[in-house]
């Protein structure tokens, strides 16, 4: 396993958020994380990129435990977090806001021809290049946001809700770059999401979380045969 | 013509006084999304730092070597002094409202003004320089100061260096992403709390330059560039917040405005001259509210 949560909690303060939750994401594989809202899916990102607190549990990344590491720690081990919100670098051009991403890369060739290969595979970017951050269209942002992730050569990219805040249309739009990534480059994802039917079409397997407990997991296919889910996620 | 002429220069070395400071507020705000009104203060402490090594090592070293060791000491104290305030004071606001920031930085300036008077009292002290400062020479009927000259030369050449620092080094990306987006940044690897002391230093560094550069000017006093602060500022927001050459110019168009309105336009005088640059502020900001040269709107302060 790439990377292995086993039974962590977290908590804002007195709150508890995370009860129980446990996951697994395999070498190259994709698992999405469902659930409802404040059902703990980006706490539990946030557990992994070391910006909350995780009291207890493990989190096991690529054979070693990295609980209680600082978020440039664990960005610096190859888990890159496209965080709530896009974290957009607002004032930053489009092509800063990769270099960014390249931060801890050495490599200036290999990082000129990620960034053409990124371009290419979203083109949308290629047209904003010169462009603040703050310029760009919702749908824009998130592919630059995944982008700037893909970066860093991440072992593991972790995505918080890609659809956020965008149409139907666009959030598709940004799902199917997501896959052509993936498909490209064979990188392993987690990614929450709401839209059950969005993450089935970049996911191998998926956890559903409620109320801070992780209760099933399943394939893809598993998931949508399940009754619940298909209720609860897929509508009806 | 003369006269002309003579103003405008007279105008680019005052503002190269406004400028230089101007620039230091420009890396902090670059460096870390503040305005930081301490700034001239921190630069006054590290002068009066040069003027005691100078003053020790005169008799020594004489005065030109004693002068050149006394920046380099300046400089790094400043820089230890620019990272110590972002450890030891701005962090504790970092996650906060920007406003209360800022407003610590204002106690500061208090604060800092108050210790260097304490430790170096509050009369005026000549601080020396390589040359004499009434030194000048005559072009085509026009007096130019070998201090304004030198002085005007550094500016254009720190502005420069702070432009492609900004624009082409990774540690200018690193501090622009910091100051943009902290913990955005830190996901991707960036090491926030240090490039905050590095930038923080590295204004102080700048503020200090300015400060020694002008110290012989305008003699040494805790307080000698609060109102060349209040300049710098108005220069900042003319010129634009993330732009050292747009600051840099506005400052040096601010004292040029200044100067020819004071002797052209009669109501205007010597006596209404320090309300020139805010009139233009009001303009510019009316006009064009990210500044000449900026992309930004100001909504910081």
């Amino acid at each position: 396993m790439l990377l292995e949560l086993s039974h962590i909690t977290a908590a804002y303060g007195p709150v508890q958020v995370l009860e129980d939750v446990s996951l697994a994401v395999p070498d190259g594989g994709a698992v999405g994380i469902l659930g409802a809202n404040g059902a703990g899916k980006t706490t539990t990102l946030r557990a992994i990129s070391g910006t909350v607190r995780v009291p207890n549990g493990t989190i096991v990344f690529d054979g070693q435990d990295i609980r209680g590491r600082r978020p440039e720690q664990v960005a610096a081990l190859g888990i890159a977090h496209v965080p709530e919100g896009r974290g957009t670098l607002a004032n930053l051009s489009v092509r800063d806001n990769l270099l960014v991403g390249a931060y801890l890369r050495k490599d200036r060739k290999q990082i000129e021809q990620d960034i053409d290969f990124l371009l290419d595979l979203f083109p949308n970017l290629r047209n904003r290049y010169k462009s603040n951050g703050s310029a760009l269209s919702g749908g824009e942002q998130q592919m630059m946001a995944v982008c700037r992730a893909f970066m860093s050569k991440p072992r593991l990219l972790v995505l918080d809700e890609p659809s956020l805040g965008l149409a139907p249309s666009t959030a598709k739009d940004v799902y199917a770059a997501i896959r052509r990534l993936r498909l490209e480059s064979g990188i392993a994802m987690l990614v929450v999401e709401q839209n059950a039917n969005l993450a089935f079409s970049i996911v191998d397997e998926a956890v559903v979380l409620e109320t801070g407990r992780s209760v099933l997991r399943g394939t893809t296919a598993e998931l949508k045969g399940n009754d619940e889910i298909r209720k609860a996620y897929l509508g009806g | 013509m003369t006269t002309f002429i003579q103003l405008i220069v007279d105008g680019l070395a005052q503002g190269s006084i406004y400028a230089a400071l101007a620039l230091a507020i420009v890396l902090v705000n670059q460096a870390t999304g503040l305005l930081n009104f301490s700034q001239g203060a921190m630069a006054v402490i590290s002068a009066f730092v040069a003027l005691t090594v100078t003053t020790a090592l005169a008799p020594a070293l004489g005065t030109t070597m004693a002068i050149i060791v006394a920046i380099i000491v300046a400089i790094l104290f400043s820089f230890v002094l620019g990272g110590a305030v972002e450890r030891l004071v701005m962090r504790r606001f970092e996650g906060g409202d920007q406003d209360t920031a800022v407003v610590a930085t204002i106690g500061m300036l208090t604060l800092i003004t108050g210790v260097v008077g304490v430790i170096w009292g509050y009369n005026y002290q000549q601080f020396p320089w390589f040359f004499p400062i009434a030194q000048s020479f005559m072009v085509g009927g026009i007096g130019i100061s070998l201090w304004s000259l030198t002085t005007f030369l550094a500016i254009v050449v720190i502005m420069i260096l702070l432009q492609l620092v900004f624009a082409k080094t990774k540690l200018g990306l690193g501090l622009r992403a910091v100051a943009d987006n902290p913990n955005s940044a830190a996901l991707s690897g960036l090491k926030v709390g240090r490039l905050l002391v590095v930038g923080w230093g590295l204004a102080a560094v700048l503020g200090s330059v300015a400060g020694i550069l002008i110290a012989p000017k305008l003699q040494l006093t805790p307080t000698m560039l609060d109102s060349a602060l209040v300049y710098a500022l108005a220069a900042v927001v003319v010129g634009g917040l993330d732009s050292p050459i747009g600051a840099a110019i506005a400052a040096w168009g601010i004292a040029i405005v200044e100067n020819l309105s004071a002797f052209y336009l009669p109501f205007v005088g010597n006596d209404l001259k320090v309300a020139v640059p805010f009139v233009l502020l009001v303009i510019v900001l009316v006009i064009r509210p990210q500044g000449l040269f900026g992309r930004k709107a100001v909504v910081r302060v």
